[in-house]
């Protein structure tokens, strides 16, 4: 690859387009494996043991240079036998190309750090660890990040109640902010009938068949 | 006491009025030594009319609240100035989503103001939760912190609300007949 084809995207052809993903499969061929995505995007499954290695190798590799993580965070699939999968959203500044690397990994499970490997990887993972309560071990700070000092569960695992368990109010006698159990004066109202976790089942089946088409067009183009 | 005139804010011309209104006054330090007017409204007079809002920006509404200080609708015009210490504020204008990490922040900061202090709740957010009525993380309503004289509505509230609100809250000062601490 040419100066000019880094400098200048358009001059990029196909060909070099083509060899930069051979070259991300070949590197992680013994590590991970490549998904169908739509547009091209370079998506990888790995196995949780060999999470680190394959960042180091694309942080390492020069011909990739990955040399920054944008964004690392969790999804929860309460279905699945592997509840939670982890994605790491890499960058790389010199060849303007993504990559995206998802980890299965089951509730309980640690997972090494990524701070090691990316310094930048410390809050997001305080984040996941707040949000998801998936446990990082060599992190240098494992704290909350974003919820209440002294806050109990974690909010995005499709179990946790929208409302929480607590809620704040002054208390005149003690002179301090205190806790106490949720009182709701209504309820909660989700007027979403076709949404896929809380809505009508029939009628999300039958929206679902209704647009099945496209959908099932856009399976066989490898979208996931 | 029949002393006081009803019109505070004009002059008593000279004639038999004011001489009897003087006359009145003179009896009054003649006879005990001292005389009973309305300091009150001399000082709800100058609360109102220099009320130091406390910076609380949480959300967006804190973009309106700027607004509202800044040259359009200058709410140095009726004495407000923003001040970033509570210390030297008489109202703290709650200007967006109050969580429940930040509550006891804002009951401190609250808690610093000096007496007689008023608390001017702004949007949704801050008079009931509002978008955020259901999370697991916002105080519903600033008021379960606070205790909240003008409640601002509004998504975010306009400028010119914000001013309303705070024309109101003067109105509610003018009207208290006590020199007493709240």
């Amino acid at each position: 690859m040419t100066t000019a084809d880094i400098i200048n995207p358009e001059m990029t052809n196909n060909n070099t387009e083509h060899s930069f993903e051979a070259l991300a499969t070949q590197l992680l061929a013994n590590s991970a494996e490549r998904v169908p995505s739509l547009n091209g995007q370079l998506v990888y499954r790995c196995e949780l043991n060999k999470l680190i290695s394959v960042l180091n190798l694309l942080k390492a590799n020069e011909s990739l240079d990955f040399s920054q993580l944008s964004d690392l965070t969790a999804v929860d699939y309460p279905g699945r036998i592997q509840r939670f999968e982890l994605v790491y959203q890499l960058l790389s500044i010199t060849h303007n190309r993504r990559i995206r690397i998802i980890c299965a990994i089951d509730e309980g499970q640690i997972v090494p750090s990524a701070t090691g490997v990316y310094k930048s990887a410390e809050w997001p993972e305080r984040e996941v660890w707040d949000m998801y309560g998936l446990f990082f071990s060599d992190h240098p700070d494992l704290r909350r990040l974003l919820t209440d000092y002294g806050f109990e569960g974690h909010p995005l695992r499709k179990d946790f109640p929208l409302t929480g368990y607590v809620e704040v109010r002054y208390d005149d006698i003690e002179r301090r902010v205190a806790y106490q159990p949720v009182q709701l004066t209504q309820e909660y109202r989700d007027f979403d009938f076709l949404s896929p976790w809380e809505g009508d089942q029939e009628l999300v089946h039958s929206s679902l068949n209704a647009e099945s088409e496209s959908k099932v067009n856009a399976k066989k183009d490898g979208y996931s | 006491m029949g002393v006081i005139p009803p019109r505070m804010d004009v002059p008593i011309p000279p004639g038999e009025t004011q001489d009897k209104i003087l006359n009145a006054v003179t009896d009054e330090i003649t006879n005990k030594g001292f005389v009973i007017a309305s300091a009150d409204k001399l000082f709800n007079w100058a609360r109102s009319g220099s009320l130091w809002p406390m910076t609380f920006g949480l959300a967006c509404c804190a973009v309106e609240m700027m607004h509202a200080a800044a040259s359009r609708y200058d709410m140095d015009r009726y004495g407000m100035l923003f001040r970033p210490s509570p210390r030297q504020s008489d109202v703290m204008i709650v200007a967006g989503t109050l969580t429940n990490k930040m509550a006891p922040a804002l009951r401190r900061v609250y808690d610093q103001m000096p007496e007689p202090r008023w608390v001017l709740s702004m949007g949704s957010c801050a008079n009931g939760g509002g978008y955020y009525h259901y999370s697991y993380a916002v105080v519903r309503g600033c008021d379960r912190i606070v205790p909240v004289d003008v409640y601002v509505p509004g998504c975010p509230p306009t400028a010119e609300a914000l001013i309303y609100g705070l024309l109101q809250l003067q109105k509610k000062i003018k009207r208290t007949e006590t020199i007493a601490r709240r």
